[in-house]
């Protein structure tokens, strides 16, 4: 090469150290979360195991972070008020008595999801890679190679949750509304049976996990075998698993969107959902890849991995920001466009329903997921210094968990949500407990792998 | 002072690695380069070449600025005051509606604007005449062009560095305006 073209620094037998002080602070963030979130459950429980009919004095019990926020509901016309209050009562009268530790549920199963995102979209990323004979990314490709580790967390979890909660978080698991017998009977959900029953739906969740994770052990496998053994064999094999795993999670992505979260609010539908949790998902994972690998630079690790490679990141980001976006509009202009009552349910149960709560997070749920990366991430030095890929990426982080917040609090814990210690413990916990699987297996492998037949172009990269 | 108006001299090299080491090389000697041409873009000639970044995306950011502000007061003023219609049970300014307008007119004038102005600051206008210093760098050879009356040094100099930076033949050609 020419003499300008620096040779680049790689050591190719760069490992990672999972050190003692970040183990511990991984861990004192689950301990930090666990204190949390028992305090919290202790306050809801007192504040809240005496009322449960007046929504006004539950969510007062619930942390207080919502005062205030329910004069937005009363300003609106007398009539959206109405319609309001009628439409969401399907969801609140359906139910059943409203028990504090609904909430604990619903933080558990929101968090378990979006990180069970995060974790399947580390393998996605290594997929699109390989399927597409990515060159660029080689170099950090072993980064998103270890997220996938925390799926079986998840998965098991998952499963357990299901169990346990059920019935305080899937309307559909109660027996009497598919017996025409039964005061509880609703058509509408009978005639989802053939999907929404529990043995499938279990099933379904075992597939996807199973299937997810034993792919990515597969990709992962033979990356580590190439390291030993060179050659284009491995490359190309995973090329072909890769292809096959595309397929699968095309299909199981949009499903899990319709088991895990759609289903919540049973009686509504939209076909635009699983492209619009896949997004949520995909932007997310982004974030957490770039954000990743922003964090081993500064600790000295990745000294290959410049600022082209950042540059690609944020366009990454800020792409997916934007198609976030547009399905999300998609999705939410045609239903109030087209103003049919089945479907403006639920978005009137987030403007407007139980005293206009999860209003705010509506809002902010566009600002900081479209409007922050969008302007934020616009210019070409954003996308290539660390500082503010690191800030960026954080904001749309904690903007797409208010995304899955606001996708799932409002069916399951109605008028009793708000974001207070229980919020804020579960996502520590989960946070921490990603961070050491991460930090762990990450450990295990060298941080490039060395035979990688694109491995030269990712090192000269340059945009 | 021999006339060097629209004169200059053209440098030919066979390989791509020896122009982008020519570069700097003909720069330190204080020449002051004119263009290089190249087949296919070359990684680092912009550097060498001490080009700063065009400021066209800032043009396409405002002229797609321009594209939201046009269809927004367009819609606001003809549907809320103009016209005002109920379309739908909506209100007459029913921002949601016009997402999908604003979205299209935003991207049109941010590209129609890119381009044109893309067009204009590279003299590709219609009907231009191309300079071409040789036609062989559409094909196997790197060009690089010197315009001798932005020069202090003589064509004899100007020759003798771009022979030394690894020329393979150097030509003198007339511009006519």
């Amino acid at each position: 090469m020419a003499g300008h073209h620096h040779t680049p620094v790689v050591s190719l037998d760069e490992q990672y150290v999972f050190q003692p002080k970040t183990r511990s602070r991984a861990l004192l963030t689950i301990g930090i979360g666990l204190l949390l979130l028992i305090i919290g459950c202790f306050m809801l429980r007192s504040g809240g195991g005496n009322e449960h009919h007046g929504a006004e004095h539950a969510t007062q019990a619930a942390g207080g972070a919502q005062h205030g926020t329910g004069h937005a509901a009363q300003n609106t016309e007398g009539a959206h008020q109405g319609a309001a209050e009628n439409t969401v009562q399907p969801i609140a009268e359906g139910g059943h008595e409203f028990h504090w530790y609904t909430r604990l549920y619903a933080n558990i199963w929101l968090n378990n999801i979006f990180f069970t995102g995060i974790a399947i979209i580390g393998v996605f990323f290594v997929a699109v890679q390989y399927a597409s004979q990515a060159g660029w990314s080689a170099g950090f490709l072993r980064v998103p190679m270890a997220f996938g580790y925390f799926l079986p967390v998840t998965g098991v979890i998952m499963l357990i949750m299901f169990f346990v909660a059920k019935h305080d978080l899937f309307h559909w698991t109660h027996e009497g509304l598919f017996d025409p017998k039964s005061k509880e009977y609703d058509e509408i959900i009978a005639g989802k049976k053939g999907f929404l029953n529990t043995p499938f739906f279990v099933i379904r969740m075992v597939i996807y996990f199973a299937v997810w994770f034993w792919l990515f052990l597969v990709l992962r496998k033979r990356s580590l075998q190439e390291d030993l053994e060179g050659g284009v064999k491995f490359f190309d094999r995973n090329m072909f698993t890769s292809a096959y795993f595309l397929i699968f999670f095309a299909v199981t992505s949009v499903l899990a969107a319709w088991d895990w979260v759609m289903s919540i609010d049973t009686h509504w539908f939209s076909t635009m959902f699983g492209w619009y949790m896949f997004a949520s998902w995909w932007v997310t994972g982004l974030a957490v890849i770039t954000l990743t690998i922003v964090n081993l630079k500064e600790a000295g690790y990745l000294p290959h991995v410049n600022s082209n490679h950042l540059h690609d990141l944020g366009k990454f980001m800020f792409a997916f920001s934007i198609f976030w976006t547009y399905v999300w509009f998609a999705q939410f202009v045609l239903i109030y466009y087209a103003n049919i009552p089945e479907e403006t349910v639920y978005f009137l149960a987030r403007l407007e329903g139980y005293g206009g709560i999860y209003r705010p997070v509506f809002f902010l749920n566009i600002f900081i997921n479209f409007v922050f990366p969008f302007l934020a991430l616009m210019t070409r030095d954003s996308k290539r210094h660390m500082v503010f890929l690191k800030v960026i990426a954080i904001g749309i982080i904690v903007g797409h968990w208010f995304d899955f917040y606001q996708m799932i609090m409002p069916g399951t814990v109605g008028a009793h949500g708000g974001f207070g210690l229980v919020e804020f413990g579960t996502v520590a916990i989960y946070a921490g407990a990603f961070a050491l699987v991460l930090g762990t297996f990450l450990a295990k492998a060298p941080l490039v792998a060395r035979n990688h037949p694109m491995l030269e172009e990712s090192l000269h990269h340059n945009i | 002072m021999e006339h060097n108006e629209n004169k200059f001299l053209v440098g030919v090299y066979d390989d791509e690695d020896v122009v982008l080491s020519a570069v700097t090389n003909v720069r330190n000697n204080g020449v002051r380069i004119y263009e290089v041409y190249t087949p296919f873009p070359i990684h680092g000639l912009d550097e060498v070449l001490g080009y700063k970044r065009s400021g066209l995306p800032r043009v396409a950011f405002f002229f797609g600025l321009t594209g939201t502000t046009l269809a927004l007061t367009m819609m606001i003023w003809m549907m809320g005051y103009d016209w005002p219609m109920i379309v739908g049970g909506k209100d007459f300014v029913a921002f949601p509606d016009f997402i999908p307008v604003t979205f299209e007119l935003t991207v049109l004038l941010a590209s129609l604007g890119m381009v044109g102005t893309f067009l204009i600051i590279s003299s590709l206008w219609p009907g231009k005449k191309p300079l071409l210093f040789d036609s062989r760098c559409t094909d196997d050879k790197f060009i690089m062009a010197v315009d001798l009356g932005k020069n202090k040094l003589s064509a004899d100099e100007i020759t003798s560095i771009l022979k030394n930076s690894g020329a393979v033949e150097v030509n003198t050609k007339i511009v006519e305006e």
